[in-house]
């Protein structure tokens, strides 16, 4: 069974972090990720960039583009895709034919910072 | 961290909303800080025996509006402060507190007290000291330290600048559009001052002076959070973090200024780059463009380029036309200038400048980029005078070093290239 580790933390906090306490944190969980790897039992690790770089798109009809991360607390997190795009508006495009094939919720977007693909092979 | 570190900083972030919502109750910017110092005191009491509250704003709010109402009843009778239990019911309000505080009153809250500090009465350097004071909650000392002047007069600047504010009137009622409009412009001018302060101190006061930098960074964070489709509070973050990403290279070993071109790239901070450029482009969508978004836009081709060469200086070029209709200024036509040269050479960039010559006449930049002109274009002793000058207007000492070696380049270039380089 493959399963997602989903990571939550006070954006304040971590954003106010010095650069040595932030590599500090991030070399300790690469021991972990390491660890990991060497079992073939990682697949890719993401960290995202802050929230106020976020943009959300309402699957409505028409799709609903909102400034921001997805605020709302009576949908729940159901997956996620890593994809590469040029830029914002790409990946929009992206999220709008994802939400054309599966209409109702929302996808929020946000840049990707640090990626690790991993290994894993399901 | 350490163990009251969390607190230090779960105290710092709830602090412009804390302080912004004490204002509205009280009215009164002492009595505010005052209470949030007495809610400070009891968390730093209360919170490593009993763990964070789950929303420590909503916490310091009730726990600081409840002792300065005991304090005012009391008439201000010099008594110790209250046991902790003699709090009403700290846990069970908690939650009733946090959701009365709804996002649009706190939203207002903030930008009230960011924007108390701009009054336009108020000078530039002591708007800053202000905000950082009151929104940021720096010690005097500390933004005495940053402002390079002594702990009593920042403590004066500070006093006079409140008492000023204390006079202005601020209206208490949630703002309509309009004025939420205004406010945030006033705010963002603000917050681009802050950054300025720590951007343009020089190499042996750099380290001292960067915090100004990124303190700037996160209150336009903080404003970006709270106004999350303005673009041009996108552009603002997205500008600072594209500069301040370029901090490491900015000096050299010796404290002196290194110029953009001659920057080594790899010490850029590749992460800040990548959420500035995300914010930027995030920005562009809006088609609602402003002078935040142009300079972010400038900033982000620079980030975009691995080396010097690779700059897009067309693009470049049009920009600073752009901000020029937008914002009229010799200093910025000066900048374009500077792309000028690198698309269509020296010789138009230098014509654009000579108008300007009697607006820049005290300005550092003007003399040191037109003798830059005047030396690719082997008028040699034109430029000395320029560079000259430049370095009587220099306003710190590693300005006047970097003309001093352009200078010096040319002195040694000019004695055996002298008779080729007359036209």
């Amino acid at each position: 069974m493959l399963y997602a580790i989903l990571c939550y933390h006070d954006e304040d906090t971590v954003g106010s972090w010095t650069k040595e306490q932030d590599a500090a944190v991030m070399k300790k969980l690469a021991v972990v990720q390491d660890k990991l790897t060497k079992q073939g039992r990682l697949g890719p690790v993401a960290r995202l960039l802050p929230t106020t770089s976020a943009t959300t798109l309402r699957k409505d009809d028409p799709p609903l583009v909102i400034d921001g991360p997805y605020a709302e607390t009576k949908e729940q997190l159901l997956g996620f895709y890593v994809i590469d795009c040029k830029n914002l508006d790409e990946a929009l495009d992206v999220a709008r034919d994802l939400g054309a094939a599966n209409p109702g919720g929302a996808y929020e977007i946000r840049p990707v910072g640090v990626l690790n693909p991993g290994s894993i092979k399901p | 961290m350490t163990d009251t570190a969390w607190i230090d900083a779960a105290l710092t972030s709830a602090r412009p909303q804390a302080v912004g919502a004490l204002l509205r109750y009280f009215r009164n910017l002492d009595t505010a800080e005052e209470a949030f110092q007495n809610a400070c005191l009891r968390a730093l009491k209360s919170w490593p025996q009993n763990g964070p509250p789950r929303d420590p704003a909503a916490w310091l709010i009730m726990v600081g509006r409840n002792v300065a109402i005991d304090d005012i009843r009391r008439n201000r009778k010099q008594e110790p402060l209250p046991e902790d239990e003699a709090i009403s019911d700290l846990d069970d309000a908690e939650e009733a507190l946090a959701e009365r505080l709804d996002g649009s009153h706190y939203r207002d809250d903030i930008l009230r007290l960011l924007f108390i500090c701009c009054h336009p009465d108020l000078p530039a350097t002591q708007q800053i000291a202000l905000a950082l004071r009151i929104v940021s909650g720096l010690t005097v000392k500390q933004i005495a330290r940053a402002f390079l002047v002594t702990e009593a007069a920042m403590e004066q600047r500070i006093t006079r600048a409140k008492a000023r504010v204390a006079d202005a009137d601020v209206p208490f009622e949630t703002p309509g559009a309009v004025e939420r409009t205004e406010r945030l412009s006033a705010v963002a001018a603000m917050i681009y001052l802050i950054f300025n302060e720590g951007y343009s101190a020089s190499g042996d006061t750099v380290e001292i002076r960067a915090p100004l930098c990124e303190e700037a960074i996160r209150l336009a964070r903080l404003l970006l959070r709270l106004f999350q489709s303005e673009p041009e509070i996108m552009g603002l973050t997205a500008l600072l973090m594209l500069q301040h990403a370029r901090a490491a290279a900015r000096f050299d070993a010796e404290g002196a200024l290194v110029l953009l071109d001659d920057q080594d790239r790899s010490l850029w901070n590749q992460k800040m780059i990548a959420e500035g450029l995300a914010l930027i482009d995030k920005a562009m969508r809006h088609r609602q463009s402003g002078p935040y978004q142009i300079q972010a836009a400038i900033a982000a081709l620079h980030a975009r380029a691995a080396k010097p060469e690779d700059t897009d200086w067309t693009q470049i070029d049009l920009l600073y036309g752009a901000l020029e209709i937008m914002q009229p200024s010799p200093v910025v036509t000066l900048n374009r200038a500077v792309a000028v040269s690198k698309v269509r050479g020296p010789e138009a960039a230098l014509e654009m400048i000579e108008p300007l010559a009697s607006r820049l006449s005290n300005y550092f930049h003007f003399f040191g980029v037109r003798g830059a002109f005047l030396m690719q274009l082997g008028r040699n002793e034109e430029a000395r005078v320029a560079f000259d000058r430049a370095i009587a207007l220099a306003n710190t000492s590693a300005e006047a070093a970097h003309i001093r070696m352009h200078l010096d380049r040319l002195m040694r270039d000019s004695q055996p290239q002298g008779a080729k380089a007359g036209k």
